[in-house]
């Protein structure tokens, strides 16, 4: 009878085993992630300065978000930014995955080289390019230096054009990647369709806007959900490349929220925006994961 | 859960080993073109590379005066030697070793770590399902994507409070945290594929929930255990924003000394140490992406990005 019992638990133990191996993966996340989440939340509607504290003062962050010049422009920044660069980096993806798969010899040593941006950290990243934009000894200064006197690039010293900079290098970086994503979206379309296309005489060109483009559309979608998550998210690269200058021309919502929080004493506006940050990711990421999950059924 | 296998692993077949199915119907004729605009492409990608290289074997002057692409007239490994071991980055003159060696104490231990919680909660999440276990995959999933500024205040109080502030277990802690998340996509995406019979059969003939795991999951796991180390060590090696945030001056990995470095206001900006303590920074990924570029290819696309 004690026996029994005894096998009992161990058998309902083992029954549970894998909830409880997983039970620190969900505990984690659910604090870290989404406790967290409600914190900084609950932090945005308190008049935390240095330290976080619990008056609560309302929408009053909120408000004096709204009116602050410098998250105007980091939203500004933002739009510009993740247009450009979600824009090009798609078009340049596409061009590149439709030529590499024309049967190119050394095509593996090309995707090496358009892929290894990607390996680099954003930091090396805006490194590079922050001395090869500069104009005292980057393009500006090598032009001048063979001989053309008059060529001048220093947008990344201007206020208007330096955020335009910013593009530049992001596109560098990421287009690498976006191409390999519709590179594989080519490659599993099917063969037959080609040559069905190609007995019905469709050009190139028709071939491709007709059938294959529309084909990519899970591509797409993919490439879109990366690259605007990050670039809502884009932090290290202003960082190193402009440091969210000149003035503060360059400044986006990633690094007015830092900068609020960590170094301005003003927690409860640093708060807010993050929980700005979080809601523009959440409306593009929710129902992307919505309906990736459900499909399934 | 198909839906998002299709979408993460369509991309993740191998497209290399795939290039018979290509497809040409260009005419011959503007084949030159199409190799012209790929080679333009190529320097484009590789110049900054390039600017880098040449850079960091140059004297200063040679850069100041306007040589940034030429080759270097006087070759020297002195900005070499000094990114590496003299530059003044924190208080000292250490140059980048400490905080190269930081980068690597740090990087080890969390992709392992991450890893094997990966591995483990894919195991349970396809072959030991129970109601609801796709919502918890998808609460696990959305953790990929949060901008990371919504968590960052309370994870600086928490660190504090568990006394690892400003320190390398601190750090680590962090990146297991909000690794999870991509390790557990990579692992459950592998595994949904890997038949649930031989799961079963095992589990007839008295195996254990961990004997399967250990004999029969980690076994056949090599392709996505490689694509997820890759993976998470390069976004491990290049995360800036937690650095930057959580770590002391003894702690602070590779990419905030680095900024550091370049971003100091004082005196002679010496443009080819930066370039140097550039290269060492990036080092490492490069390597790991060169040796195993093909699986770094895949797990790209697999998994999405942290940014």
């Amino acid at each position: 009878m004690k026996n029994r019992n005894h096998i009992g638990v161990l058998d309902r133990l083992q029954f549970q085993l894998p909830k409880i191996v997983l039970s620190p993966s969900v505990a984690i996340i659910v604090i870290f992630v989404y406790g967290f989440i409600l914190y900084t939340s609950y932090l945005s509607f308190t008049g935390s300065k240095m330290l976080p504290n619990f008056n609560w003062v309302g929408l009053q962050n909120y408000i004096t978000l709204f009116r602050s010049r410098t998250w105007d422009t980091s939203v500004t920044n933002l739009a510009i930014f993740s247009v450009l660069y979600i824009g090009i980096c798609c078009f340049i993806g596409l061009m590149l995955a439709i030529l590499l798969d024309q049967k190119i010899r050394n095509e593996g040593f090309i995707r090496i080289t358009y892929l290894y941006p990607m390996a680099l950290s954003f930091i090396v990243t805006g490194v590079a390019w922050k001395w090869i934009l500069d104009p005292g000894i980057g393009l500006e200064a090598v032009l001048q230096g063979w001989g053309w006197e008059s060529f001048s690039f220093r947008w990344i010293k201007e206020r208007d054009m330096a955020i335009y900079t910013i593009v530049i290098a992001a596109v560098w970086q990421t287009s690498g990647f976006v191409m390999a994503t519709f590179l594989a979206g080519l490659r599993g379309i099917d063969n037959e369709m080609l040559r069905a296309a190609q007995l019905d005489g469709a050009s190139t060109f028709a071939y491709y806007r007709r059938i294959v483009i529309p084909q990519l559309r899970p591509a797409f979608m993919s490439a879109f959900v990366v690259l605007a998550h990050m670039a809502i998210k884009s932090y290290d690269l202003v960082i190193a490349l402009t440091g969210g200058g000149p003035g503060n021309a360059t400044s986006m919502p990633a690094t007015f929220m830092y900068s609020y929080t960590f170094t301005r004493n003003q927690m409860g506006i640093g708060a807010a925006s993050a929980v700005m940050m979080l809601m523009t990711v959440a409306a593009i990421i929710v129902p992307y994961l919505w309906s990736e999950l459900r499909e399934k059924k | 859960m198909d839906g998002k296998q299709k979408t993460l692993i369509e991309a993740n077949t191998d497209i290399s080993a795939s290039g018979r199915k290509t497809r040409s119907i260009m005419p011959t004729f503007t084949r030159f073109s199409l190799y012209l605009i790929l080679g333009l492409f190529c320097v484009y990608y590789l110049l900054p590379l390039y600017v880098m290289v040449v850079n960091s074997f140059k004297p200063l002057p040679e850069i100041t005066s306007g040589g940034m692409v030429a080759l270097p007239i006087d070759w020297t490994i002195s900005a070499w030697q000094s990114a590496w071991s003299e530059a003044q980055i924190g208080v000292e003159a250490t140059g980048l070793k400490p905080y190269f060696i930081n980068s690597l104490l740090m990087a080890i231990p969390a992709v392992t770590i991450t890893t094997l919680l990966g591995a483990v909660n894919g195991y349970v999440l396809t072959k030991w399902t129970f109601p609801g276990a796709t919502l918890i995959f998808g609460l696990i999933l959305f953790g990929c994507f949060i901008p990371f500024q919504a968590i960052l205040i309370p994870m600086a109080s928490v660190l504090g409070r568990m006394g690892i502030a400003g320190t390398l277990p601190g750090i680590i802690f962090v990146h297991v945290v909000y690794g999870i998340s991509f390790s557990t996509l990579y692992f459950r995406n592998y595994y949904a594929s890997f038949p649930t019979e031989l799961v079963r059969a095992a589990q007839i003939d008295g195996a254990s929930f961990f004997t399967i795991f250990w004999r029969i999951m980690l076994p056949s796991s090599g392709p996505i255990a490689v694509v997820c180390i890759i993976w998470l060590f390069t976004n491990i090696w290049n995360d800036f924003l937690f650095g930057a945030s959580f770590s002391d001056f003894d702690s602070q990995p590779m990419t905030v000394a680095l900024n550091n470095l370049v971003q100091t206001s004082t005196g002679v900006k010496e443009y080819n140490v930066h370039f140097a303590g550039a290269i060492l920074a990036a080092l490492p990924t490069l390597i790991v992406y060169i040796v195993a570029g093909r699986y770094f290819v895949r797990g790209l696309m697999s998994g999405s990005v942290k940014g």
